[in-house]
């Protein structure tokens, strides 16, 4: 039961420093209480809306990544709801991209190492006969 | 072929091709193939479509971009067009499998509001 999520959120543009520090800081207690893990939080900073949201035009991005089930998320998802500076939020599942990913890197990397002989060079010498004929 | 590749010289330097100079070079017309049989019927139309013949390869295959991630807005940005809608596979070239999460991203990133829905007022 150990899924990966990211969760996004953004809160008005007008809230101040000190008070996502802490509203972070409550959500991060709040994933220890449900059992899961709290990996990170990124602050993007304010971001210009694609589409006015509440009637804001800008808003001040937040992204955290937790381990956990879908308990944990379920109750930071309420806690965003009824949060008052909270105006949107998203919550993605990305452990299974990720291992998507690495499968792909490693099969690379293996592939990589195959043919470190020889310089790979696959553009350019798919051009070239092309050119000469 | 030596006119035609003349004649087409500047609805091709319309398009988005990146070979734009050294139109001259004798090399141009064997790099595609098909270009001798397609054209004949629609010389003459207007608009620069009428030479849209360069084979588009997906940005994500020839790049090597396996991540399509909502947050990229940079990169997302490139396949949407101005009214927000997602640009079609025929537009862009990219490739069936990487058109399906590229879309599946596009419309994850409009829920979070870094990208704009279709149709809206922006």
């Amino acid at each position: 039961m150990n899924r990966t999520y990211e969760l996004m959120f953004i809160v008005r543009p007008d809230m101040l420093e000190e008070d996502q520090d802490k509203l972070i800081s409550t959500l991060e207690t709040a994933v220890g209480a449900s059992g899961g893990k709290f990996v990170k939080a990124e602050k993007w900073g304010k971001r210009r809306l694609a589409y006015t949201v509440r009637r804001f035009h800008d808003g001040i991005y937040i992204l955290l990544t937790v381990e956990g089930g879908g308990g944990l998320i379920h109750e930071l998802e309420r806690r965003l709801r009824v949060t008052e500076p909270v105006i949107k939020f998203l919550t993605v599942r990305i452990d299974e991209e990720q291992k998507r990913l690495d499968k792909i890197k490693a099969i690379r990397d293996a592939r990589r190492k195959a043919s470190a002989a020889a310089p790979p060079p696959a553009e350019t010498a798919g051009e070239a006969p092309a050119v000469t004929a | 072929m030596a006119d035609e590749t003349k004649a087409s010289e500047s609805p091709r330097a319309e398009g988005p091709g990146e070979r734009t100079a050294g139109s001259e070079r004798p090399d141009r017309g064997e790099r595609r193939p098909p270009r001798a049989g397609g054209p004949g019927g629609r010389e003459g139309g207007p608009g620069g479509r009428k030479f849209f013949r360069r084979k588009k390869v997906c940005k994500f295959c020839t790049e090597k971009i396996d991540a399509i991630n909502y947050k990229d807005v940079r990169l997302l940005a490139q396949f949407v067009a101005e009214s927000g809608k997602i640009v079609p596979r025929r537009l862009t070239g990219v490739c069936t499998p990487h058109q399906r999460r590229l879309s599946l991203a596009i419309k994850l990133a409009r829920n979070i509001a870094l990208l704009p829905f279709a149709g809206r007022a922006a």
